[in-house]
C-alpha cells in the first residue's frame, strides 16, 4: 500500500490526495459501503448489516474510519460548493445578458411607439387636408344638385295619410317655435328625471337589502361570539373582552331597529364600525383556532410521516416475501390437485365422492388464487412506480453528469499547459482504452473483489451490484475529466500491477458517484434491502440502460 | 349544467338522457317535417320553399305578415297560412325593404334609380313614390312614427325627411357617412344623428315628432364610427374609428357622462351592443376581447378574452361533427337514395361534447390587408340579459356564449364552417345560428341541436330572422326562403320519440 502511494502521490494534486487516502483504506471498504448507505438514506439497518459493520469497524480503525468519513463528506460538499458557485456565476452572467436584452427591447418598443405616433399625426394631418378638399367638392355638388330646382326630386302620393297617433298634422308658425322647443326640453328633462328616479329607487332598494344583510350578519356574529366568551371567563383580558360590552350595546341598538331605515350618517357609521369590530374579533379567534389546529397537526404528523415511509419499505418487503410464499404454496397446491385429479381419474369408485370434495377445494383455491393475483397485481404496480422513479432519477443523473462533464471539460481545456505528469497520465490512459475493454475489466475485477467480501455473509449481492452499476455510470465514461482520469489511472494501475489492491477501486469510484447514488435512493434501497437478487438486477439493468 | 342532459330546442331539461350530445334525427318528410330527439319535446316543421332575391324577407313588427321580394315584386304573406295577401310591383329591382312601426306601410328602396316606393297594406290601391333625382340615394328608413321616411343622398350630402301626412319636407345637412350614423330611441321619441362639419364630429339629437333639433354637441372623436342609444333612451354610446379605441357615453341632454379607452396604438372597437336592460355596454374590439361597462360608474367590470383553446373543464364545448350515414336495418334501399351520395352540405351533423382542453380552429390574419379578420365582429345579448353571444373573427367557426350573471364563459359552439350570423329568440334565451350550409343550429341552456333544412337540393342558409313570438324562424338562402316553425309542446315530443329512440 505504501509503495503504491509513493508511486502515485507525487503526481497527484492535493485534491487527489484525498482520493488516494481513502482508496488506500482497503480494509474499510465494507464499512465505507455502509457509510455510503447512511449518507444516502435513513433506512434502518438490517441485522446482518450490523454484524457486517462490526466486523470491519474494529476498535483499532475506528478513528480512521471517522476521519475517512469526514474527509469524504468534506470532499463531496466542497465539490458541490464549487459546482454551485460556478453555476451561480453562470446564471448571474446570463441574468446580466438578459437584462441588457430587455433594455434593448424596451428601447426598441419606445422607438416604434414614437414612429407610430408620428405616423398617426401625419395621417391625421393628411386626412384633414383631404377632408377639406372633399368638403369643398361636396359643397359644390350640393349647390349644383340642390339649387337647380331639380324637378325630379319629388314625392308623388295618392293622398296624405293620417298620423299614427290619430292626431291631425300640426301647423308650425314662427310664434310657436319657441314654445315647441321649450316643450321638447321639458319632456326631455322629464324623461331623464324619470330615469334617475328609477335608478335611485333601485339603488335604495339595493342599499336596504345590503343593510339587512349586514344587520343579520352582525346579529349572527354576536350570537356566535358571546357564548364562547362566557365559558373562558378567566381570559377576560383577551381581545374578545370587548364583545360583551359590544353585545350589550347592540342589544340596545337592535330594539331601535327602525333607526336603520334612516340613512343618516351616524347610524351608518355605527353599523359599519360595529361590524368591523366584530369581524376583527372573529378573525383573530379563527386565526387562533387555526394556529392551534396546525400545532396539533404538526405534533401529530412529524413522526408519523417518517415512520410511515420506513413502514412502507418494510411492509413492501414483507409483502413481497409473503407473495413469494403464496406463489409457492399455490404451486404445490396445484401440483397436489393435479395429482389428486390424476388419481381420481384412475379410481372410478371414489371419483364421485372426491369430485365433491375437489370441487369445493377448487372453488376455495380459485378464490385464493384470485386474491393472490390481485395482490400480485398491486405489487407489480408498486414495482412499476419504483422503476419509473428510478428511470426519472436516471435521467436526472444523466443530466447532472453531462453538466459536470461539460464543466470539467471546460476546466480541462482551460488547463492549457499539461504538466509532465498529466500528459503521462493521458498517455497511459489512452493506452488503456485502446487495449482493453471496460466490461472485461470489471468482469475481471469482480471475482477479486468477491474474495474479501466473502468473509462477511450476505454481502455478495451488494458488491456485485456495485461493480455492475459502475462501468455504466456516465461519470466514468467521461475521460476528459482530469481528476477522475487520475483516479482511474491509479486504480487501473493497481489492477495491472498488484491484484491485492483492487479493492479500493470500487470505493473510490463510489466516492465520485456518491451524488448519483444518493439521488437514486429508492431504487438502490430496493436493491440493497430486498435481499432478492432478481429485483435488484432488474432495477439496475433498467437503470443502466437508460443513460 | 349537468353533463348528459342535453335537451333539445326549447324543452327545459331532459330527465335522464345520458347521450354524449343532443342528436336529432330527420324524418324525410317534406314539407311538414317533425323532429324528435331523445326524449325531447321539440318539434320543428318546415314550410315549403319560396323564391326570394337579395335576401329581402322581413316579418312585420306586429308579427302578422311576412314581406319578401322577388326581383321587382314585393310579396306579402300571412305568417300562419303563408298565403299571399298582397303583391306589389315596383319600378325596378328592390334593394331594400322596411316595415313601418305600425305594420301598415312598407317601403321599398331602389337605390340604383334613386327611388323609394311605399305601399299600404290597408289600402292596396294607395301608392307613394319618392324620387331623389340626381342627388341619388344610398339609404332609406322609416322614422319611428311610421309616417316619415328619411332618405340619405349620395355622398351623404343631406338627409331628406319626407312626410306621408303633410307636404312638409325637412332637410338635415352634414350627415356623416359611417358604420351607424342614425339611431332612434326605443320609444321612438328621439333620433341621434352623427354629423361631420369642419373636420369635426358632432351629434345632433332630434325630436322625432316635429324634427326639432333638441341638442347638438361635438364629440371628442377622431373619426366617429357609430352611435347607439341605450334601450332606455337616456344614454347614447358613441365609438370612434377602429384606429383608436374610444367609447364615449352621452346623456340625452348632451352631457358627456364618461369616456372609456382600453388601450392605445392598436386597432380598437369593432362592435358594440347594449344589454336590453341598459345596464351593460359590451364593447368588442380587434384585440379579440369583449369589455363590459356598467351603467353606474361606466367603468369596465369584466373582460372576456376569446382564446383559441378552452381549458376550463367546466365550460361545455359543443363541436359540430359530421354524422356517419347510419345504416338502419330495414332502411337500406337499393339503389341507394340520391341524398346519401349528395354533396357534403346535405350530410347530417350533430353536436358532440368535446372534453377540455379544446383547441378551436383559428384563422391566420393577413397582416398587410385592410379589415383583417380578427377581433370581435359580432355580439348580442339575449333578450333576458342572461347571456351574451359573441364571435371572434379570427376563430370564425365558433360562437362563444357568456353567462352575464356570473360574468364568465358558459358555452362554446364550434361549427364545421364559419358562422355567418346568429340571432337570439326575442322571447327566450335561444340562439339561432347559420353558417351558410344546409343546416340551422339552435342553442339553449338546455343543449343544442343541428337541424338539416329539408327539401330538394341545397338550401344554404345565409341569413335568418326570428318572428317576434319566437315560434318561427325565417331561413334565407340566395334564391329562396322558408319558415321553420318551432313547437314546444310536450305532446309532440313524446309522440315522435322516446329516450334512446333516435329515429
Amino acid at each position: 500500500m505504501g509503495e503504491w502511494m509513493t508511486v502515485t502521490d507525487p503526481d497527484l494534486s492535493s485534491e487527489n490526495k484525498n482520493i488516494c487516502q481513502y482508496t488506500s483504506e482497503t480494509k474499510m471498504s465494507p464499512s465505507s459501503l455502509y457509510s455510503q448507505q447512511v449518507l444516502c438514506s435513513s433506512i434502518p439497518l438490517s441485522k446482518n448489516v450490523h454484524s457486517f459493520f462490526s466486523a470491519f469497524c474494529t476498535e483499532e480503525n475506528i478513528e480512521q474510519s471517522i476521519s475517512y468519513l469526514d474527509q469524504e463528506q468534506l470532499e463531496t460538499s466542497r465539490r458541490e460548493m464549487i459546482g454551485l458557485q460556478e453555476r451561480d456565476r453562470q446564471l448571474q452572467c446570463k441574468n446580466r445578458n438578459l437584462h441588457q436584452l430587455l433594455k434593448n427591447e424596451k428601447d426598441e418598443v419606445q422607438k416604434l411607439q414614437n414612429i407610430i405616433a408620428s405616423r398617426a399625426t401625419q395621417y391625421n394631418h393628411d386626412m384633414k387636408r383631404k377632408e377639406r378638399e372633399y368638403n369643398k367638392l361636396k359643397e359644390r355638388l350640393h349647390q349644383l344638385v340642390m339649387n337647380k330646382k331639380d324637378k325630379k326630386i319629388a314625392m308623388e302620393v295618392l293622398n296624405y295619410v293620417g298620423r299614427a297617433d290619430g292626431k291631425r298634422g300640426s301647423w308650425r308658425t314662427g310664434k310657436t317655435e319657441a314654445s315647441f322647443f321649450l316643450r321638447n326640453e321639458d319632456e326631455m328633462y322629464k324623461i331623464l328625471l324619470n330615469d334617475y328616479e328609477y335608478r335611485q329607487k333601485q339603488i335604495l332598494m339595493e342599499n336596504a337589502e345590503l343593510k339587512k344583510v349586514l344587520q343579520q350578519m352582525k346579529k349572527e356574529m354576536i350570537s356566535l361570539l358571546s357564548p364562547q366568551k362566557q365559558k373562558p371567563r378567566e381570559r377576560a383580558d383577551d381581545s374578545t373582552g370587548t364583545v360583551i360590552s359590544d353585545a350589550e350595546e347592540d342589544a340596545g341598538e337592535l330594539s331601535r331597529e327602525s333607526m336603520w331605515d334612516l340613512s343618516c350618517e351616524t347610524v351608518r357609521e355605527q353599523l359599519t364600525n360595529s361590524i368591523r369590530k366584530q369581524w376583527r374579533i372573529l378573525k383573530s379567534h379563527v386565526e387562533k383556532l387555526d394556529n392551534q389546529v396546525s400545532k396539533v397537526h404538526l405534533e401529530g404528523f412529524n413522526d408519523e410521516d417518517v415512520i410511515s415511509r420506513q413502514d412502507h419499505e418494510q411492509e413492501t418487503e414483507k409483502l413481497e416475501l409473503e407473495i413469494q410464499q403464496c406463489k409457492e404454496m399455490i404451486k404445490t397446491q396445484q401440483q397436489l390437485l393435479q395429482q389428486q385429479l390424476a388419481t381420481a381419474c384412475d379410481d372410478d369408485t371414489t371419483s364421485l365422492l372426491r369430485d365433491c370434495y375437489l370441487l369445493e377445494e377448487k372453488e376455495r383455491l380459485k378464490e385464493e388464487w384470485s386474491l393472490f393475483k390481485e395482490q400480485k397485481k398491486n405489487f407489480e404496480k408498486e414495482r412499476r412506480s419504483f422503476t419509473e422513479a428510478a428511470i426519472r432519477l436516471g435521467l436526472e443523473r444523466k443530466a447532472f453528469e453531462e453538466e459536470r462533464a461539460s464543466w470539467l471539460k471546460q476546466q480541462f481545456l482551460n488547463m492549457t499547459t499539461f504538466d509532465h505528469q498529466n500528459s503521462e497520465n493521458m498517455k497511459l490512459f489512452s493506452a488503456f482504452s485502446g487495449s482493453s475493454d471496460r466490461d472485461s475489466l470489471t468482469v475481471h475485477s469482480r471475482p477479486r473483489q468477491k474474495k474479501p467480501h466473502g468473509v462477511s455473509n450476505g454481502s455478495p449481492v451488494r458488491t456485485s451490484k456495485l461493480t455492475k452499476s459502475l462501468p455504466a455510470s456516465p461519470s466514468t465514461s467521461d475521460f476528459c475529466q482530469t481528476r477522475s482520469c487520475a483516479s482511474e489511472h491509479s486504480s487501473i494501475n493497481v489492477l495491472n500491477i498488484t491484484p491485492e489492491e483492487t479493492k479500493p477501486n470500487p470505493v473510490g469510484r463510489e466516492g465520485t458517484n456518491q451524488k448519483w447514488s444518493r439521488a437514486s435512493r429508492p431504487a438502490s434501497q430496493e436493491g440493497c434491502y430486498s435481499g432478492r437478487s432478481s429485483t435488484c438486477t432488474n432495477s439496475h439493468v433498467e437503470k443502466d440502460d437508460l443513460p | 349544467m349537468p353533463r348528459g342532459t342535453r335537451a333539445l330546442i326549447g324543452c327545459a331539461m331532459l330527465p335522464s338522457s345520458s347521450l354524449p350530445a343532443a342528436e336529432v334525427a330527420v324524418a324525410p318528410v317534406v314539407p311538414a317535417l317533425t323532429f324528435a330527439g331523445p326524449g325531447s319535446a321539440a318539434a320543428m316543421n318546415f314550410s315549403e320553399v319560396f323564391k326570394l332575391s337579395s335576401l329581402l324577407c322581413k316579418f312585420s313588427p306586429d308579427g302578422k305578415y311576412l314581406a319578401s321580394c322577388v326581383q321587382y315584386r314585393l310579396v306579402i304573406r300571412d305568417v300562419n297560412t303563408l298565403q299571399i295577401l298582397q303583391l306589389y310591383t315596383c319600378l325596378d329591382q328592390i334593394q331594400h325593404i322596411e316595415w313601418s312601426a305600425d305594420s301598415l306601410f312598407i317601403l321599398c328602396a331602389m337605390y340604383k334609380r334613386g327611388l323609394v316606393q311605399v305601399w299600404s297594406l290597408e289600402q292596396p290601391e294607395w301608392h307613394c313614390r319618392i324620387d331623389e333625382g340626381s342627388a341619388g340615394l344610398v339609404a332609406s328608413c322609416w322614422s319611428p312614427d311610421g309616417r316619415h321616411i328619411l332618405n340619405t343622398t349620395e355622398f351623404h350630402l343631406r338627409i331628406t325627411v319626407w312626410s306621408l301626412c303633410t307636404k312638409s319636407v325637412s332637410y338635415i345637412k352634414y350627415p356623416k357617412a359611417c358604420q351607424q350614423g342614425i339611431t332612434f330611441t326605443r320609444d321612438g321619441r328621439y333620433m341621434a344623428l352623427a354629423e361631420r362639419r369642419d373636420c369635426k364630429d358632432h351629434v345632433s339629437v332630434f325630436v322625432c315628432s316635429d324634427w326639432q333639433l333638441l341638442r347638438h354637441f361635438d364629440t371628442e372623436t377622431q373619426d366617429l364610427a357609430g352611435i347607439e342609444w341605450a334601450p332606455n333612451g337616456c344614454v347614447l354610446a358613441v365609438w370612434d374609428t377602429c384606429l383608436e379605441y374610444k367609447v364615449l357615453l352621452y346623456s340625452l341632454d348632451g352631457r358627456l357622462l364618461s369616456a372609456y379607452c382600453a388601450y392605445e396604438w392598436s386597432l380598437g372597437v369593432k362592435s358594440v351592443a347594449w344589454s336590453p336592460s341598459s345596464q351593460f355596454l359590451a364593447v368588442g374590439s380587434y384585440d379579440g376581447k369583449v369589455r363590459i361597462l356598467n351603467h353606474v360608474t361606466w367603468k369596465m367590470i369584466t373582460e372576456f378574452g376569446h382564446p383559441a383553446t378552452v381549458n376550463n373543464p367546466k365550460i361545455v364545448v359543443y363541436k359540430e361533427a359530421e354524422k356517419n350515414p347510419r345504416l338502419a336495418l330495414g332502411r337500406l334501399a337499393f339503389p341507394p337514395p340520391r341524398a346519401a351520395a349528395g354533396p357534403a352540405s346535405t350530410t347530417e351533423s350533430k353536436y358532440e361534447i368535446a372534453s377540455a382542453p379544446v383547441s378551436l380552429q383559428t384563422l391566420k390574419p393577413i397582416a398587410d390587408r385592410a379589415n383583417p379578420k380578427i377581433g370581435i365582429g359580432a355580439l348580442a345579448f339575449s333578450p333576458d340579459n342572461y347571456f351574451l353571444a359573441t364571435r371572434n373573427d379570427s376563430v370564425p367557426n365558433a360562437v362563444w356564449i357568456w353567462d352575464v350573471q356570473k360574468l364568465r364563459l358558459f358555452v362554446v359552439l364550434e361549427q364545421l364552417s364559419p358562422v355567418r350570423s346568429f340571432q337570439w329568440d326575442p322571447q327566450q334565451p335561444r340562439l339561432a345560428i347559420c353558417t351558410g350550409g344546409g343546416k340551422v343550429y339552435l342553442w339553449s341552456p338546455a343543449g343544442c341541436v343541428s337541424v338539416q333544412v329539408p327539401g330538394e337540393g341545397d338550401f344554404q342558409v345565409l341569413s335568418l330572422c326570428w318572428h317576434f313570438s319566437g315560434d318561427s324562424l325565417a331561413l334565407l338562402s340566395k334564391d329562396h326562403f322558408c319558415l321553420c316553425f318551432l313547437e314546444t309542446e310536450e305532446r309532440v315530443g313524446t309522440a315522435f320519440g322516446r329516450p334512446g329512440d333516435h329515429t
